[in-house]
């Protein structure tokens, strides 16, 4: 279940932008997401989809691949779009019986449609481009000067990129559970939604145990390889500016400028 | 001194109740004695809960003696200030394969002991590469581990100790976890390490298949040493090895019961090969 949400998993690739640095690709996204909010015309939406168009093209990742990580989302956008269009209070477009569907409540429901697609589409992007080792590296260095206000940022990326690490064996691990307690006569899948959860607790507890004595050998395997935090260590693949990246900031910083005149001036 | 050098190490694991008081001491190693030279192999033997793995753990300090002392390579453990030394002196691979990768990649994974040693970027690549070629694992430096078979992770594992320039590599129960064929491949990467690299070797294990081919065998009963000697002093104490639970390898227990039926076969037969060579020399 778990393995068929395909939105933000990396799809390997040769292009330029998987070759960006991963902080480059974090600030973009965050740049391209303020740029969403700040376009209100038509003409700001097209610079924004074709911006986002050229990335994906630049990127090589399929169309249809990142079409279909927007699937799960769907039920979200079109509540969405819905309530916007009936809740708007306005000038009545349709009216039958007590739903009134004002021209503000659609205007305002296709703004926000366009606008989540958008956002989702760019930011799944960045996940579709960066490894996620990578990407935890790229927020270490971001974050790296809120170390002086001890926030404890070489800790947090280093405990999600093992959270990553382990996704999988837990996955794994699960699957045994589940098919060792069907074994023996458990039942996950029949009942209503309460009873199927109740039928998790055998499954979550052997699991959480194996995951609290994997978390305890896992410690002392890093302490006996001289871990001892972030001070003093190197990096094997320090993350380096390159010429490329000076552009895409620039782009991206003009991009940005773009969509501000644009709103200023339309 | 030795590379490894105990003298009456003794630790104790103390239980405590719900209301934090000691409800009982177990003494998991008691007045341990031992002195590993350095290029040399050795291996522990023991069974469940004859301390074996609490005296592996203090080598590598992990655990620090409750009494007697330690040294590796001349450095006594119980000094806090030292601990990364001895830590990078002694590299430890353990049980679970998956328990101790931490990269994401193979390559990531190895590199992650000099990382912490603060290796300058360049040096590490070397070392990784390098250590990864002597494991055999080059080809698979750009994999995720979770795709490789138990054998092939553990020599990762390995190969993440190696790249630490260590000493002496600590193998604590690394092949209880694997099928045959990943048991022969890693105790063959630990005797390249040691013949090729001279790097010294304390093999931990419950397989007494795999202890033959050590310099010296040491057998564990009630964290006491019980035994100590070449294996074919040890095997070829049949009996006393039976008292203390534990079996004998194949081809000597075979020797044994033929010899005691009256065949003429000489004592310490360890392996398949001698045993084929003592019945030919019978016949």
């Amino acid at each position: 279940m778990v393995r068929e949400i395909t939105i933000g998993q990396y799809y390997d690739e040769e292009s330029v932008i998987h070759r960006l640095d991963p902080r480059v690709k974090l600030v973009a996204t965050l740049v391209y997401i303020v740029a969403i909010f700040v376009v209100d015309s038509i003409a700001g939406y097209a610079l924004v989809a074709l911006f986002l168009a050229a990335c994906i093209m630049l990127s090589k990742v399929p169309v249809k691949y990142i079409v279909k990580g927007l699937k799960p989302v769907m039920i979200i956008l079109l509540l969405t779009v819905v309530f916007n269009m009936l809740l708007t209070p306005g000038e009545t477009l349709f009216k039958f019986g007590i739903i009134n569907i004002s021209k503000e409540g659609l205007k305002a429901g296709s703004t926000m449609a366009l606008r989540l697609i958008l956002l989702i589409t760019g930011s799944s992007l960045m996940t579709l481009t960066t490894t996620p080792n990578n990407l935890t590296d790229g927020m270490e260095k971001l974050l790296n000067p809120l170390k002086y206000i001890k926030v404890p940022v070489h800790e947090i990326a280093m405990m999600m990129s093992i959270a990553l690490r382990f996704i999988p064996i837990l996955l794994e691990e699960t699957d045994i559970i589940m098919k060792a307690q069907m074994a023996r006569g458990a039942d996950f899948e029949s009942g209503n939604i309460f009873k199927r959860a109740k039928a998790m607790v055998p499954l979550l507890v052997p699991l959480f145990v194996s995951a609290f004595r994997r978390a305890n050998d896992l410690a002392m395997a890093m302490e006996a390889r001289c871990y001892r935090g972030g001070d003093g260590r190197t990096k094997m693949k320090p993350l380096k500016y390159l010429r490329r990246d000076y552009i895409a900031y620039a782009i991206i910083w003009l991009f940005l400028a773009g969509c501000i005149v644009l709103r200023i001036l339309l | 001194m030795g590379i490894i050098k105990t003298e009456k190490l003794s630790y104790e694991y103390i239980r405590r109740d719900d209301e934090g008081n000691v409800s009982g001491v177990t003494r998991a190693v008691d007045d341990v004695s031992i002195d590993v030279t350095q290029g040399e192999f050795i291996a522990i033997l023991g069974h469940n809960g004859s301390g074996k793995s609490t005296l592996a753990k203090h080598i590598n300090a992990i655990l620090t003696p409750s009494e007697g002392e330690i040294w590796v390579d001349g450095i006594n453990t119980a000094e806090a200030a030292r601990i990364w030394d001895v830590r990078q002196k002694a590299g430890m691979v353990f049980q679970n394969p998956d328990n101790q990768i931490i990269g994401q990649l193979v390559e990531e994974d190895v590199g992650f002991g000099p990382e912490n040693l603060g290796v300058p970027t360049d040096q590490i690549w070397e070392r990784v590469e390098e250590s990864l070629k002597l494991l055999g694992m080059l080809e698979y430096s750009k994999h995720s581990p979770n795709k490789l078979s138990g054998g092939q992770k553990q020599r990762v594992s390995i190969a993440g100790v190696l790249a630490m320039h260590p000493k002496c590599i600590i193998f604590d129960e690394p092949t209880a976890m694997l099928d045959p064929h990943g048991r022969r491949e890693v105790v063959r990467a630990a005797r390249a390490l040691n013949d090729v690299e001279k790097i010294t070797i304390v093999l931990i294990t419950h397989y007494m298949e795999e202890t033959i081919y050590a310099d010296r065998l040491f057998v564990m009963d009630h964290g006491r040493i019980a035994m100590e000697g070449t294996p074919k002093e040890i095997f070829s104490q049949v009996e006393k090895l039976e008292e203390l639970r534990l079996g004998v390898p194949q081809a000597t227990k075979v020797a044994y019961e033929l010899k005691k039926a009256g065949m003429p076969i000489p004592d310490g037969i360890l392996t398949r090969q001698e045993l084929r060579e003592a019945l030919k020399a019978c016949l």
